[in-house]
């Protein structure tokens, strides 16, 4: 019985157990896999590396077209690309991907070298 | 006057159970006579894949066997294809394996523990046995990037190591998982009414137990000293401890194996701290495997056993798992006649069934 009080007043006196979510969050842990978010297109050389390693065949990369593209809803956030990648330019979130209402594969491209600048006209 | 005999579905949709598994009850008024498993909800034709996935991808595959032992089945996987190659994995790889194994062992027992607690209709303690896995799982997060499926095992070692300010917050962690279990120990083993629902329900003899091949804390528990990790995988040869064995057979038995079991995941993760050297965590592996091999390891449903066989490229030829609760279906089909009705969910649960385990 003693016992039992001990335990009521302790319950009274301390905290929640639980967050107040939405209002308290807690942050993601250092290096957590949260969500691919994507390439840095001008490092990125389009080897395909990460398109061979993935497990979840989530990535294809147009070598030809210098594109990117990855399938978020087949992606297992497993970081294998991320480690793999030769120039390092893959990027893993911390935080988890939202829900959306549409569902969209993440592309990117290079962006085109933009053509010299025309020299002035001669007069 | 004897009554007519009748059949109840029980599941695949219960609310005590986790996963699809129907068994149709024989019913003779409140008892059950027979009990019929099926199994077949959840196939998802991963042993296939391998065909189509290489040897490093598979490694995340077999990990989506199980969402709650993901790191042994990778550990099973990547111990065979190491054998195969004959790779000598670091030492330090090898006290790793053992302590994300025992974190893996803790929050299986704990969510078990909870599920427990509320197949019986505790629903407070369900909470509290929750609470303190949650702590096990936020060190899993903290320590390999993801709750669940976390992804460290590959070939020839580990991906991620485990730093000296990490290592202080997972033996935090330990201590007050410890501190908790205690408080929720007296419960578990030592409330009237959880013993009521527990004690001499669901009883499986040690020589029948022997015979339909039992294994895990459901062998334990009647008094078979089977334990997969005194095959010396990993560093647990290294490291003191001695296998959990109850003689009862009944529920209350496979309980006390699992709350004792706890005990020994967390002093098991505490030595191999202690003990882990430095060094690498992963060796270089060169060529494709060809042979074949068969490897067991203990994970926290009992053993587990894959059968690897390997061409010498890259994909493999065959990959096919034997997981505990599979054989633990026959030793549950025996528990069942001459119980209540009411006993069965909690029967059920006592053999702690994984059906995506089962079904792969």
């Amino acid at each position: 019985m003693l016992e039992m009080l001990h335990n009521i007043v302790k319950n009274f006196m301390k905290g929640p157990s639980t967050r107040l979510y939405p209002f308290a969050i807690r942050k993601p842990f250092a290096d957590a896999r949260g969500n691919l978010v994507g390439i840095d297109e001008e490092t990125c050389i389009y080897c395909g590396m990460c398109q061979r390693k993935c497990p979840a065949d989530a990535i294809v990369v147009d070598r030809a077209t210098k594109t990117w593209t990855m399938n978020p809803y087949k992606c297992v956030v497993c970081g294998v690309c991320v480690e793999i990648c030769p120039k390092k330019c893959m990027t893993m979130g911390e935080s988890h991907r939202t829900s959306t209402k549409k569902m969209e594969n993440v592309v990117q491209q290079k962006k085109a070298v933009e053509a010299p600048p025309a020299p002035p006209a001669q007069e | 006057m004897k009554t007519k005999t009748s059949v109840i579905p029980f599941g695949p949709q219960h609310p005590v159970l986790p996963e699809p598994l129907q068994l149709k009850l024989v019913m003779q008024d409140e008892r059950v006579i027979e009990a019929i498993p099926a199994i077949g909800y959840v196939h998802r034709g991963l042993e296939k894949l391998a065909e189509t996935k290489d040897m490093n991808q598979m490694i995340y595959v077999v990990e989506r066997i199980c969402g709650i032992c993901s790191f042994m089945h990778a550990l099973n996987y990547c111990h065979g294809i190491e054998e195969m190659m004959e790779l000598q994995v670091p030492d330090r790889a090898k006290y790793l394996r053992v302590i994300w194994g025992e974190m893996h062992r803790t929050h299986s027992h704990l969510l078990w523990l909870g599920l427990l607690a509320d197949s019986f209709g505790f629903e407070s303690l369900f909470m509290q046995a929750w609470r303190a896995r949650e702590r096990v799982m936020d060190m899993m997060e903290a320590t390999a990037g993801s709750r669940i499926m976390i992804s460290t095992n590959i070939i020839g070692g580990l991906r991620r190591d485990i730093p000296a300010d990490l290592q202080r917050q997972v033996l935090d962690m330990v201590d007050e998982v410890e501190r908790e279990m205690k408080e929720m120990e007296q419960v578990f083993l030592k409330d009237y009414t959880v013993k009521h629902r527990l004690v001499g329900v669901g009883v499986l003899p040690k020589d029948i137990a022997y015979k339909i091949g039992a294994v895990g804390p459901v062998g334990r528990a009647s008094g078979l000293a089977q334990d997969m990790r005194s095959l010396n995988y990993a560093a647990y040869k290294e490291l003191d401890w001695e296998t959990v064995v109850e003689n009862d057979g009944d529920c209350y038995a496979r309980t006390v194996v699992r709350v004792r079991e706890v005990y020994q995941a967390l002093d098991l993760i505490r030595q191999a701290f202690a003990k882990m050297p430095e060094g690498d965590i992963a060796v270089p592996v060169k060529g494709f495997p060809d042979g074949e091999v068969v490897t067991r390891i203990e994970q926290p449903r009992g053993e587990c056993l894959y059968y690897l066989r390997a061409n010498g490229t890259k994909n493999l030829s065959r990959v096919r798992v034997r997981t505990p609760t599979f054989a633990n279906i026959p030793p549950l089909i025996h528990m069942l006649p001459g119980c209540q009705l009411a006993d069965v969910p909690v029967i059920v649960l006592s053999i702690d069934p994984c059906i995506s385990c089962t079904e792969r």
